[in-house]
């Protein structure tokens, strides 16, 4: 008893005469089929090429094109010849011009003797697969499909609309039970006979002729009435991308191949030469008798749809520049956006640094330049301290940095003396964590020995920009994680939003903060506060304080005293 | 950028078709300027990879140029020569793949020798996929060192795709630039082994629709103080050309305008590749002396006099966050190139 190949061809006829000739030599009969298209020239000369092995035959030829009946009927000629021709063959394994056998044949032949009732057929119904492609699964027995995908597109469309809007509704003849599946299979001389002798043959092929990819579904949904016994997986290692299109392997998957332990795999790249050499003439490593899986190597195609439909989070470049609201993530990890703090406290971005083992820059959007930590002038990916650089595309600035450092978590500086094209991006940008003190940039004005004139002009500007930039904080479209507070409120009970904060962010420090920052010396801030009152500028985004203190929850005379929560 | 109602797109559309038009017609004209020197062309087979450029003085990195485009796959290179002193026409003439035209008119009023090249495309490019390159640009791609580029053609007409999209990278040495050493053939990536890793820009074009890039070593080092004039980055070489296609400035846009799609927008990656840009070998610094009087390369010449004074000083380019490059992988988990699916 042995197994049968069918092979169906279309192009590369040179490599299909090799695999051939490899079937061949470990004994399998053959039963070619060549597409009709093919010239004759072509034709004759693989014919030619191949009239000196034993046991091959090639069959009428069918027009094939793909989605079409022609596959099948191709199919079934091959088929009606190799079980009339070669009486000792017990399973018919289809294949194409572009397979590859991956292990010995011996291997196959042994493998599938264990096995003789076994049909290996992927089949399922159209409501369990998760691969159909172009919105039609169970349509695509329901309806009729006279033209071509890919030659008529326009007319197909149009057909499978106008038969919805009526409402059109083909009859699936004797109640048979449509089921889809890989084209490629192995089916037993009993069940293979059954299919083609079955007395309403001609009235599933009527029906078959008009389905959509009658190939993935005649023999897939036929099988199921005469099988003794059916595995529903491929024997041929086939993988399709997203869009249906099948993988095509190339030299550099040669171990990729090999782990699979598939028996045979397609499509490979007919100029893989590398891949032809190791499968076609290495015979024979030591028998290996394993179970095909092509299970360990699916993880790797999962990888490329999700590349390819999702892309890397926060990755803005050549081939992937998403539209607003499909980026998936503005940016690739997330980060934390301190307004105010660094005026709040002293040498506060070297205590955030040490606390959280993050890196912490100035303030990225300074007027003057990024004031990136540490004070390089340069940061990873030659990310430049550049103000006109960084603001001649803001989001590309912020997005870069944030793509740069993946791996380690960003703290910045932010405050209404910055660049505020910035702040929507922020805002709507998930992985944002924003922590603002309102009017905290009162203090550095507080300590400032400048005219007050100046000041007070200041203090305004300042103080309308962060009124707006709150406003976009607080706006329905900001998706980052804010908290506000006002220097009021903060400077009173300061540890315990730095202690959030800081948990958030998520590194140690579980029993509460080792080390606090030291606040400024908020000692007449409120007089200062009213001082700006008294010239006309009402400041009010810092809270209430009073003025005989200095800041509520600060003593003036003493000097600040940390606490610790918890 | 506001988005363009039906009526507004059609007439944008109609008024882009003309431009082509003007291009095409542009190169039918330019063509007189073109004296062939040596015409293989009969050799052309269907379906060949053709490589197409314009040079002036490259006879130092035509040997790899040529032969690392020829490893990849490219069967024919159609060069047009323009006024070169050294002996870059000896040395085309002599390749047996090269047909060779020559023009000594003016590069900058041939628009940096697209003119030439568009006539030379639509003559012999129809129906092939075409590279169309400077020989200071060394195409790569993911998988490159095991997939020629029939391979990645063939992929990506499978996927329906007729461009494919690649950024310039520019390639330094550390260390100042005229300091180096390198020989005509060798690798130049032994010596031009740094790059700029994360600092693109990158904006969509209204009316052409392609991704306008900048940044890298030239916008960090020379541009940082007026980043609109850095140069742009983003070049889509590979086509499969029809005689009607025009390249609008350089490789970096094309028209028709879907050509330019090259790039997805629903989140997901394309597959795309690099040009190596071999721009910073140590001949850099005399040719900037030369460029600088010549003033051919932009059409604003003079806002660019900085820039070759810059590179005249002969600078190190070389920063502590210079990128080493290894090789296509690492670019590729760069985000730098994208395999999309083809894995």
């Amino acid at each position: 008893m042995s197994v049968g190949i069918i092979m169906l061809v279309h192009t590369a006829f040179g490599r299909a005469e090799q695999v051939a000739r490899h079937w061949s030599a470990a004994g399998c009969p053959l039963v070619i089929h060549a597409d009709k298209n093919v010239p004759a020239k072509t034709y004759d000369a693989f014919v030619r090429a191949l009239s000196d092995l034993p046991d091959i035959r090639f069959c009428e030829r069918h027009r094939c094109e793909w989605g079409t009946w022609g596959l099948v009927a191709a199919t079934q000629s091959a088929a009606q010849m190799m079980l009339d021709e070669f009486p000792q063959v017990r399973h018919v394994y289809l294949a194409s011009g572009s397979c590859l056998p991956l292990r010995p044949v011996q291997e196959l032949i042994d493998y599938l003797a264990a096995r003789p009732q076994t049909d290996f057929i992927e089949s399922a119904t159209t409501a369990e697969v998760p691969w159909t492609i172009g919105g039609l699964d169970q349509e695509r027995f329901t309806l009729r499909f006279p033209f071509s995908w890919r030659k008529q597109r326009f007319l197909f469309d149009k057909y499978v609309q106008l038969q919805r809007a009526v409402g059109f509704k083909r009859r699936i003849p004797n109640g048979i039970v449509p089921h889809m599946g890989s084209q490629w299979w192995c089916l037993t001389r009993a069940t293979l006979s059954a299919i083609l002798e079955d007395p309403d043959r001609e009235v599933y092929d009527r029906y078959f002729r008009r389905v959509w990819i009658p190939d993935e579904s005649y023999f897939q949904t036929l099988v199921r009435l005469y099988s003794q016994q059916i595995e529903s997986r491929s024997l041929t290692l086939s993988k399709f991308d997203y869009q249906g299109k099948p993988h095509i392997f190339y030299d550099d998957h040669l171990q990729l191949l090999r782990r699979s332990d598939c028996f045979v795999a397609r499509k490979i790249w007919p100029f893989a030469d590398r891949l032809y050499r190791a499968f076609l003439t290495e015979q024979g490593e030591a028998m290996k008798r394993t179970e095909p899986n092509p299970g360990k190597i699916d993880r790797i195609f999962a990888k490329a749809v999700e590349r390819r439909t999702r892309g890397r989070p926060g990755l803005y470049m050549q081939s992937r520049f998403p539209v607003e609201g499909r980026e998936n993530g503005l940016t690739s990890a997330q980060y934390s956006v301190f307004e105010g703090f660094s005026e709040l406290f002293e040498n506060f971005e070297d205590w955030l640094a040490r606390t959280t083992e993050t890196r912490v820059h100035g303030h990225l959007f300074a007027p003057e330049r990024a004031e990136f930590a540490g004070g390089q002038p340069v940061i990873n990916g030659a990310l430049s301290d550049s103000a006109a650089l960084r603001d001649y595309n803001p989001r590309a600035f912020l997005a870069n940095l944030i793509w740069n450092t993946r791996g380690e978590r960003q703290c910045f500086q932010f405050g209404p003396r910055d660049n505020q094209a910035i702040e929507w991006d922020i805002a709507k940008d998930p992985n944002a964590q924003i922590s603002v003190i309102t009017g905290a940039w009162a203090v550095p004005l507080f300590k400032s020995t400048k005219d007050f004139i100046e000041i007070r002009r200041e203090a305004a500007r300042l103080q309308q920009i962060e009124s707006q930039h709150l406003n976009v904080l607080r706006s329905q479209w900001a998706k980052a994680r804010i908290r506000i507070w006002s220097l009021a409120d903060f400077t009173e009970a300061p540890m315990e939003p730095l202690q959030t904060i800081i948990d958030e962010i998520g590194h140690q420090e579980r029993r509460g903060l080792a080390q606090v920052p030291r606040m400024v010396d908020l000692t007449g801030f409120g007089q200062f506060l009213q001082a700006l009152k008294n010239q006309g500028m009402h400041p009010y985004l810092m809270g209430d304080f009073p003025v005989s203190t200095g800041g509520i929850g600060q003593p003036s005379t003493a000097p600040p005293k940390p606490y610790l929560v918890r | 950028m506001a988005r363009l109602t039906g009526a507004r797109r059609a007439a944008e559309a109609y008024r882009l078709r003309w431009k082509r038009r003007h291009l095409l017609f542009r190169a039918l004209r330019k063509r007189r300027q073109l004296r062939c020197v040596i015409d293989r062309t009969a050799e052309i087979a269907p379906g060949d990879i053709l490589g197409f450029a314009t040079v002036r003085n490259e006879a130092v990195r035509l040997p790899h140029f040529l032969a690392h485009h020829r490893g990849l796959g490219v069967r024919h290179f159609l060069i047009v020569e323009n006024n070169s002193t050294d002996d870059t026409q000896a040395y085309l003439v002599d390749q047996p793949d090269v047909s060779l035209w020559t023009t000594p008119a003016s590069y900058k009023l041939s628009r940096f020798g697209v003119d030439w090249l568009t006539w030379l495309l639509a003559r012999y490019g129809n129906g092939h996929w075409c590279l169309t390159l400077d020989a200071d640009e060394i195409l790569i791609y993911p998988h490159h060192d095991t997939r020629p580029l029939p391979a990645l053609v063939d992929w990506l007409e499978r996927h329906g795709r007729r461009s494919f999209g690649t950024l310039m990278l520019d390639m330094y040495p550390k260390g100042p630039l005229q300091d180096q050493r390198y020989r005509p053939g060798e690798d130049p990536f032994d010596v031009l082994c740094w790059f700029d890793g994360g600092n693109y820009m990158i904006r969509k074009k209204p009316d052409l629709e392609n991704l306008w890039i900048q940044g890298g070593v030239r916008a960090r080092r020379f541009f940082a103080d007026r980043p609109r004039r850095a140069p742009t980055m983003g070049k889509t070489p590979l086509v499969k050309w029809h005689w009607r296609y025009a390249y609008v400035s350089s490789t970096h846009s094309l028209l028709p305008r879907h050509l330019n799609h090259t790039y997805d927008e629903s989140g997901g990656e394309a597959l795309s590749g690099i040009l190596l840009h071999t721009k910073f070998l140590p001949t850099i610094v005399d040719k900037s002396v030369e460029e600088k009087r010549r003033r051919e390369h932009f059409a604003n010449s003079a806002l660019y006099e900085g820039y070759y004074d810059a590179l005249i000083g002969n600078p190190d380019l070389w920063c502590v966050h210079s990128t080493r490059f290894t090789g296509w992988r690492q670019l590729e988990a760069m985000g730098l190139m994208s395999k999309g699916n083809w894995i």
